[in-house]
């Protein structure tokens, strides 16, 4: 027999080919919109073309006339089941219908319900809805003046916009430490409010059977576990008999995190009229109503000595929040984990405050390819050393360098509080050095500055903080971000595996059953994993925040060891040795230095359910709730290489590279998959996505008309490499990399457009970067 | 609301429903016929996940009524695989790595069947152009890329 190895399973490290694919390619993927179930109605939305406004009446008599309406739900009606008001993830409360007030653009006013989805266009566009205008506040530097009207009038004892102020760090020694400063630099700068835009928008099917009593709820969830405890504290619907199914899903990235308006609203059409109700987002429904991301204007500061040692950080933040507080945040860490923002490097003191305030714009907050504002940490800081660089005269590369947490000093304590697990930092940057050419670039840049030609590179040596979170400090809503995986072993040795994650797009299908594989020694294609059905899969807080491979990924290894120490018991009753005499190795049960003497994870499967020892129960399976023992530091050095035009200021990225470490790698070419749309991402928020506002509140890019998202021609060659520092503390020593690469490249991009004007005298540039904005500076300049 | 009757061969075989006569092909492929591997990532006629072929040229089938396909004929992705085998396109995206979440797919293969039948031997530029229809949000495009590359490869050994 072939020997077995790690490729011939498909296991840890092997590009396999993903399970998931065949379905997609043929078309026959499920998404929630290709679920139709009989008797079905249709719901579409009324919603507001006001920022701020009282509602006078809603006059709903044209649209019940449709033919084809059904119903018109008004926030009347959900008062009387006690659910015009749902919790947000953040602990605030977000209207499902507007009652008295609207407070964004776009809000849910009142839901149309009808047999088909055009009877239900037709019909909201005929219910009349009486606004009184009301003063808007965009900015929330206004929002958070006195005299400020005060938005959330909802809310008892709120007398201003004022959400929470948030501290890290030790702000008395950070000021001294500023005190004494021999060099000391500062930026304001604004993360841009964008949107993820995942290409499938968000929806749901509920179908309540009243002879069952059971529900089943059909949504685009990222967290359906976490989904259907809350739909049982906020509603009538018990857990127990409700079913949270996610099918597959069309992108998720944060956006679809939390609980929208439609769910409940699809919930209560559904109990009320005993058929099963749909309702499917317009994109831009998506874009003016569902989460959005970031939204920080940071003031950054850094402290250094002469010769380049940062001393200390201060940020100062206001937090654009939007009407309510539906960020999705750990509830003990509002500013989610912001406090990261020392980055890679090694500072003594560090204060951080964040102020959310409310706005006239709709809610959100969420993590965007992102594990919790991490990404807002990441830009500030990442460019305050280029900041730094400038003003000491030094090369950013020496600066960082001489700054990076040194690999001796792992596990690395930082003065915010976080445990860096592990990171070689220097060793990967200098990885991307070599693989651009710095030193080479930096002579053509000379050589073009002389010829007036104008071409920067950018760096970025970022470190994540991912995979929320240990349970003694992290909770959404009070569940502990824990996450679970069963496993079960056939008989015949196939397995079928179960996960409380789920996967948008990131191939859990493959990369879990290849963990699996190489714990159990079962090739990956006798493996099934599944997700998304609470009726079957385990507890667990679901996919986002860079979790699925430190959480689930952890418990799917833990869960496979219980099996394989169940079955080593079984293993030395079939080989009639002691249960020490057996080991577990090239991926059999052997009796030691006795390489003939052995037993496959199939073979004693078979016993397990056949000729069981006395006195062991029969089966082979395994739960694990997983509890994170800390957080995974993922981290990567990236360069970018920019050419500007001086004459219109348009430019081009001629090279990116992106050298990335997250531990060990479970599929390389998944890896890379995700580092490709992660960087193309981060490329998007540094040079074009923004959700741009008037005056008045209106969204003045609310469609994919106006929001602009980069197509193939628009998205630069990535060059990608990778060095493996393994995580001490995970089970297989996976980081997790969904995300690194939206994180860590937004800076790099930014930082080689100032660079290239740095000459100039140019210092910042907000995000987007435009060419527009580039073509102002360089005719300010006297350039164009 | 009156209907009409529209009727469209759709992958080779004949399909015929009574529509609203404002229905949009997409609708009348999924809602009517339940094929529904096209899909709708917006309403503004920028995403391309709709994108199928009408007479053998893509169309975003999000932007013509079906009345319009009337008497047509109309390839979707349920249309490429051929007697039980993959389309050399299907395969490329699945070896190649060229999907994540599987939404864009379909559209951005049908985009890539009529570039390659247009030009069979696309530059990477040529093909970045052949797909600027159809936004993808997961994979940067990179291994899309590649994954008509190894299309246009394995069709052209076909065709020698
Ligand atoms: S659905 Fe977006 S272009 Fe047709
Ligand atoms: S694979 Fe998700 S949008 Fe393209």
């Amino acid at each position: 027999m072939a020997e077995t190895t790690s490729e011939s399973l498909g296991g840890i490290g092997q590009s396999v080919k993903r399970k998931e694919d065949l379905r997609f390619i043929q078309g026959k993927g499920k998404y929630i919109e290709d679920f139709y179930l009989p008797n079905m109605v249709y719901g579409v939305f009324v919603r507001s073309i006001f920022a701020h406004a009282k509602i006078n009446s809603i006059n709903s008599d044209a649209a019940l006339k449709v033919p084809g309406v059904v119903a018109v739900l008004t926030e009347k009606d959900l008062a009387g089941v006690n659910l015009a008001w749902m919790p947000t993830l953040a602990g605030d409360t977000q209207a499902v219908l507007a009652g008295e007030k609207v407070l964004f653009q776009s809000q849910e006013v009142a839901f149309v319900v009808a047999e088909t989805q055009a009877a239900a266009v037709d019909g909201a566009s005929l219910v009349e809805v009486d606004y009184e205008e009301l003063p808007v506040v965009v900015d929330p530097f206004k929002a958070m003046e006195p005299g400020a009207p005060v938005l959330r009038t909802d809310k008892e004892g709120q007398k201003d916009n004022h959400i929470f102020t948030w501290e890290a760090g030790d702000k008395a020694k950070t000021e001294k430490a500023f005190q004494d400063a021999e060099v000391t630099v500062s930026q304001k700068t604004h993360y841009p409010r964008c949107h993820p835009a995942p290409l499938e928008t968000c929806g749901c099917v509920v179908d309540h059977n009243a002879f069952t009593g059971r529900t089943d709820i059909f949504m685009t969830s990222q967290a359906p576990h976490a989904h259907r405890t809350i739909f049982a504290l906020i509603s009538p619907f018990k857990e127990h008999t409700t079913r949270i199914v996610a099918p597959d899903i069309g992108g998720g990235f944060g956006n679809k995190v939390p609980v929208y308006p439609g769910y409940v609203l699809s919930a209560v059409a559904s109990l009320v009229l005993g058929r099963p109700c749909k309702w499917i987002e317009t994109r831009s429904e998506n874009i003016q109503s569902t989460g959005f991301a970031r939204d920080y204007h940071s003031e950054i500061e850094l402290a250094a000595t002469k010769d380049g040692k940062i001393t200390a950080l201060r940020v100062k933040t206001t937090a654009d929040h939007g009407a309510f507080d539906a960020q999705a945040s750990p509830s003990k860490w509002p500013a989610g984990l912001f406090s990261i923002c020392t980055g890679s490097y090694d500072i003594a003191d560090a204060h951080v405050q964040v102020d959310a305030v409310y706005t006239n714009k709709a809610p959100g907050g969420v993590a965007y390819r992102c594990s919790f504002r991490v990404t807002e940490a990441v830009y500030i800081m990442e460019r305050a050393v280029d900041l730094l660089a400038v003003k000491l005269n030094m090369d950013p590369v020496q600066l960082r360098k001489k700054n990076f947490i040194k690999p001796e000093q792992f596990p690395y304590k930082s003065t915010t509080g976080w445990e860096y697990d592990s990171g070689d930092y220097e060793k990967t940057m200098n990885v991307a050095l070599e693989a651009v050419g710095y030193d080479q670039l930096r002579k053509e840049q000379a050589e073009k500055r002389s010829r007036g030609e104008l071409m920067g590179i950018g760096i970025s040596s970022f470190t994540e903080i991912v995979g929320a979170g240990p349970r003694k400090q992290f909770d959404i809503l009070g569940l502990s971000m824990n996450d679970g995986a069963e496993i079960r072993v056939h008989p015949t040795g196939t397995v079928m595996a179960r996960f409380g994650v789920k996967s948008q797009g990131q191939g859990h299908e493959t990369t879990f059953a290849q963990i699996l594989a190489e714990e159990l020694g079962i090739p990956e294609a006798d493996i099934i994993v599944e997700e998304g059905d609470t009726d079957t899969a385990p507890y667990g807080l679901g996919t986002y925040g860079s979790r699925s491979t430190p959480v689930a990924g952890a418990a799917a290894a833990i869960a496979a060891r219980k099996i394989r120490d169940k079955a080593q018991k079984i293993a030395a009753h079939m080989l009639e040795v002691s249960e020490a005499d057996i080991e577990w190795k090239d991926y059999k049960f052997q009796v030691k230095g006795v390489p003939g003497k052995a037993k496959t994870m199939a073979e004693v499967a078979f016993a397990a359910y056949t000729a069981i020892p006395d006195g062991m129960e029969a089966g082979l399976e395994a739960v694990t709730y997983y509890d994170p023992p800390n957080f995974t530091f993922p981290y990567g050095t990236y360069i970018c290489v920019v050419d500007i035009d001086s004459k219109t200021g348009e430019y081009k990225i001629r090279k990116f590279v992106a050298v990335d470490d997250c531990g060990i790698v479970i599929n390389p070419m998944i890896v890379e998959g995700q580092i490709h749309g992660g960087l193309t991402e981060g490329f998007a928020i540094a040079t074009m996505q923004e959700i741009r506002f008037d005056e008045g509140g209106n969204i003045l890019n609310g469609n994919f008309m106006d929001y602009m998202l980069p197509t193939a021609v628009d998205t630069p060659h990535w060059d990608l490499d990778r060095t493996v520092t393994p995580c001490p503390h995970h089970p297989i020593g996976a980081k997790g990399i969904g995300e690194s690469a939206n994180v860590g490249s937004p800076p790099a991009i930014v930082n080689a457009i100032v660079d290239a004007l740095s000459h100039l005298g140019v210092t910042n540039i907000e995000m987007p970067v435009s060419p527009w904005k580039i073509w102002r500076i360089l005719h300010e300049k006297g350039v164009a | 609301m009156s209907t009409v009757n529209v009727t469209v061969t759709v992958n080779g075989v004949e399909r015929s429903a009574e529509v609203e006569p404002r229905t949009l092909l997409v609708y009348f492929l999924r809602d009517h016929l339940r094929l529904t591997g096209t899909h709708i990532g917006c309403d503004t006629s920028n995403c391309g996940a709709c994108t199928v072929m009408l007479d053998g040229k893509i169309i975003k089938s999000c932007t013509l009524f079906a009345v319009q396909a009337n008497g047509k004929s109309v390839k979707t992705v349920e249309g490429l695989a051929e007697n039980g085998k993959l389309h050399p396109i299907q395969e490329g995206f699945k070896e190649e790595h060229g999907l994540q979440c599987g939404f864009c797919t379909p559209g951005m293969m049908l985009s890539a069947l009529e570039l390659l039948q247009k030009n069979p031997h696309p530059s990477e530029d040529e093909i970045r152009w052949g797909i600027s229809g159809n936004l993808c949000r997961c994979t940067g495009y990179q291994n899309i890329v590649k994954a008509i590359q190894y299309a246009a490869d394995k069709m052209a050994k076909g065709e020698a």
